[in-house]
């Protein structure tokens, strides 16, 4: 099971993920938060959170996207990774959206080899309307 | 009008080349079809019932004579020589290859246009007033606001997969051209008491399966405060919008399942979260390039005219064809001695919105000679001429009538709005283009035409409404029953600023009985109508569903009892 960040392919590392809930009693945590959760009832105890896993359970679910968009704007700064079903052409995205890196199965790393997983978004609409793009 | 810069000319390339890899990793099963398919819908590609079709984008409606002209290419070169405008400003291609699409692309690109967003569950190309920039009573252009619009959704990160598809549409007058209302979130733009430019936000509007309209969320939003605040009811939708079932995943049942206000209460918690959020909101763009955006649509150098239009006055006093046809095609322009000439796509027979290669390259010569380079294409799948004088018009009548395209029913019963139907839909229970195409040749007459006056015929070939007929003054829903096609027929409905959905008449009937039916009705009308000043739709309010019902069942009541 690869974890895929924007040097490419790692092992998981190892952590004990802990439902929401655990955040206020714990240090340096990892939290798995559920695509369906509300962000904000984590916000009082993000400096004792280091990982946050939110799950993809298909490709085509993009709850995710807006649920790490708002965690960065309540101000986390750790680390926050995707896992499940997110496809190479989604990694972009998903770093764009806050995320850090993606968790993905065997097969589909198989399938779907590192040198797809590009991190480079190209020309960015949104950074040109925001006056700091070229054009 | 906005012209491609080299921003957006490298984010074409860029995006053509991720395509074409894409289409190569499908081939090489590195992309499951399920994978491959929100990326080819989201590149305007779908799988219709005998081939692919490349839904091209037309952004709010606006296109230059080059850019006509190479649609008129594509469609010689690729297709069978037509393309179909849709009730979304769009154009489609119905019998390309997939593996010349992304060549087709390219050639788009070339003249900066595009296919992107054109479908999938993102958000969608955005709509706009056909006659904007040209309307008498327009408050102000809403193209840089759709062009603002467009930018911002581009390739949007967020919301490339949300549970369903999202549209969006800006009106820039007090009458409702764009049909605002029925769409996901509607834009109409308005000032506050002191006279600064803002919205009236509508949210959850949307024809389908669930015709629903669409309800003010705010009644005043700030210019400025645009982009955040658009972004802030995506957020909401793409968090809590359902994705247990396809049929309940537009934000119109979020709205009806919570209710306005808490989807209100919703939108405005996570505006007020980006407008505090640290550095400020992420999308409110810089002024300079608003007013480069602006400054895109300038007015075209019309000079107003000082006298009467001689030119003009004489053909009308001297020929009746031409006259019938400014009576019913040419609309008043802001500006003195011009107007905005509507061409319909709606010949007796033709299949609405479909038009041929040379039908578009004629149409691109006018634009050239005759309306500062400029075409429009309306939701009523016609084409406008959005800056022409007057004087010119009798040249530009004589040109359309020589190619077939100066029929003379625009808003009239022959101006009929179709989808593609079973003739070409896999979604499709009916066919929609013939029973237009019936009713095109039943209504030829001109002057039938005009005594029956302002009508708006609505046909689509499924549940899913795409040729709007909950809003035509007569809708006709093509179903399938018992392995026949079946027609309902719907009426009152109306498409302007008061949108209302139509009413079902009553039972459906089978593809011969549906223009007969019409035909009823039309004769009650004219026979009901207090003077030839009421129209259909008028008579229907006064009136009521009864005495339409009558002439629909009234003979054949026992034949369609069961
Ligand atoms: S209304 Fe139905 S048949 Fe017509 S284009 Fe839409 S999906 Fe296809």
């Amino acid at each position: 099971m690869p974890i895929v960040t924007r040097n490419g392919f790692a092992p998981v590392p190892p952590a004990d993920f802990h439902p929401p809930e655990a955040a206020a009693a714990l240090r340096a945590a990892a939290i798995d938060l559920p695509n369906d959760a509300d962000p904000e009832r984590l916000a009082p105890h993000f400096d004792r959170i280091a990982l946050i896993r939110i799950p993809f359970p298909v490709f085509a679910d993009g709850r995710g996207f807006s649920l790490a968009r708002r965690l960065r704007d309540l101000g986390y700064r750790g680390r926050l990774r995707a896992a499940g079903h997110l496809i190479a052409d989604q990694f972009r995205l998903a770093l764009a959206c806050g995320f850090d890196e993606v968790e993905i199965d065997d097969a589909l790393a198989a399938r779907q080899p590192e040198h797809l997983w590009r991190a480079e978004t190209g020309p960015d609409p949104r950074a040109r309307l925001r006056g700091r793009a070229a054009g | 009008m906005y012209r491609h810069d080299e921003f957006d000319q490298a984010f074409l390339r860029a995006r053509i080349e991720r395509f074409r890899d894409q289409v190569a990793r499908r081939l090489s099963g590195a992309l499951t079809e399920e994978e491959f398919r929100p990326l080819r819908l989201q590149n305007g590609v779908y799988l219709q019932l005998h081939a692919y079709m490349l839904r091209v984008a037309i952004p709010y409606g606006t296109l230059n004579s080059a850019q006509m002209r190479r649609l008129a290419d594509i469609a010689e070169r690729w297709d069978r020589g037509y393309g179909h405008f849709t009730t979304r400003q769009n154009i489609q291609f119905n019998w390309p290859r997939l593996q010349d699409i992304p060549d087709i692309l390219e050639a788009l690109a070339e003249v900066g246009m595009h296919a992107i967003q054109t479908s999938g569950n993102c958000v969608r190309n955005v709509t706009a007033d056909h006659l904007a920039g040209a309307a008498a009573d327009e408050i102000e252009d809403p193209r840089p606001t759709a062009e603002l619009l467009r930018q911002w959704s581009t390739d949007h990160p967020e919301f490339a997969f949300l549970p369903r598809k999202f549209k969006i549409a800006v009106s820039g007058a007090p009458r409702d051209r764009a049909v605002t209302r029925a769409h996901d979130i509607g834009l109409r733009m308005i000032r506050d008491g002191v006279g600064q430019p803002g919205y009236e936000v509508s949210v959850g509007g949307g024809l389908g399966r669930t015709p629903v309209v669409g309800q003010v969320i705010r009644d005043f939003l700030p210019k400025a405060h645009l982009l955040p605040y658009v972004e802030a009811i995506l957020r909401v939708y793409n968090l809590h919008g359902r994705r247990d079932n396809k049929h309940k995943a537009r934000i119109k049942i979020l709205m009806l399942e919570r209710g306005i206000e808490a989807l209100r209460a919703e939108v405005e918690a996570e505006f007020a979260r980006q407008m505090a959020a640290e550095g400020g909101p992420a999308v409110i763009p810089d002024p300079a390039v608003v007013a480069r955006i602006e400054a895109a649509f300038a007015p075209p150098p019309l000079v107003p005219a000082t006298g009467p239009a001689e030119a003009y006055e004489t053909a009308r006093r001297s020929d009746p064809v031409f006259r019938a046809w400014t009576d019913t095609n040419v609309l008043p322009h802001r500006v003195p001695g011009h107007a905005i000439a509507t061409v319909t796509l709606k010949a007796p027979g033709a299949a609405p919105g479909d038009a041929t290669a040379e039908q578009m390259r004629v149409l691109a010569d006018l634009a050239r000679c005759f309306s500062h380079d400029e075409l429009r294409v309306s939701h009523e799948q016609n084409i406008v001429l959005p800056h022409v004088r007057l004087d010119d018009l009798p040249a530009i009548h004589a040109v359309l009538r020589r190619h077939g395209l100066a029929t003379a029913n625009a808003g009239l019963i022959g101006d009929v709005i179709a989808c593609p139907g079973l003739d070409y839909c896999a979604l499709a229970t009916a066919r929609s283009i013939p029973i237009a195409q019936e009713i095109g040749r039943r209504f030829a007459d001109p002057e039938l035409q005009r005594a029956i006056g302002e009508m708006r015929i609505k046909i689509s070939g499924c549940i899913n409404a795409c040729g709007h007929h909950h809003v035509g003054t007569i809708g006709i829903l093509g179903l399938e029953k018992a392995g026949r096609e079946n027609y309902q027929i719907t009426l009152g409905g109306d498409h302007g600023e008061n949108l209302t959905l139509g009413e079902r008449a009553g039972p459906g009937f089978d593809a011969e009985e549906v223009v007969p039916a019409i035909e009823r009705l039309i004769r009650a009308y004219l026979e009901l109508r207090s003077g030839p000043e009421e129209s259909f739709l008028a008579a229907y309010r006064r009136l009521g569903m009864a005495p339409f019902k009558a002439a629909l069942y009234g003979a054949t009541e026992g034949r369609h009892a069961a």
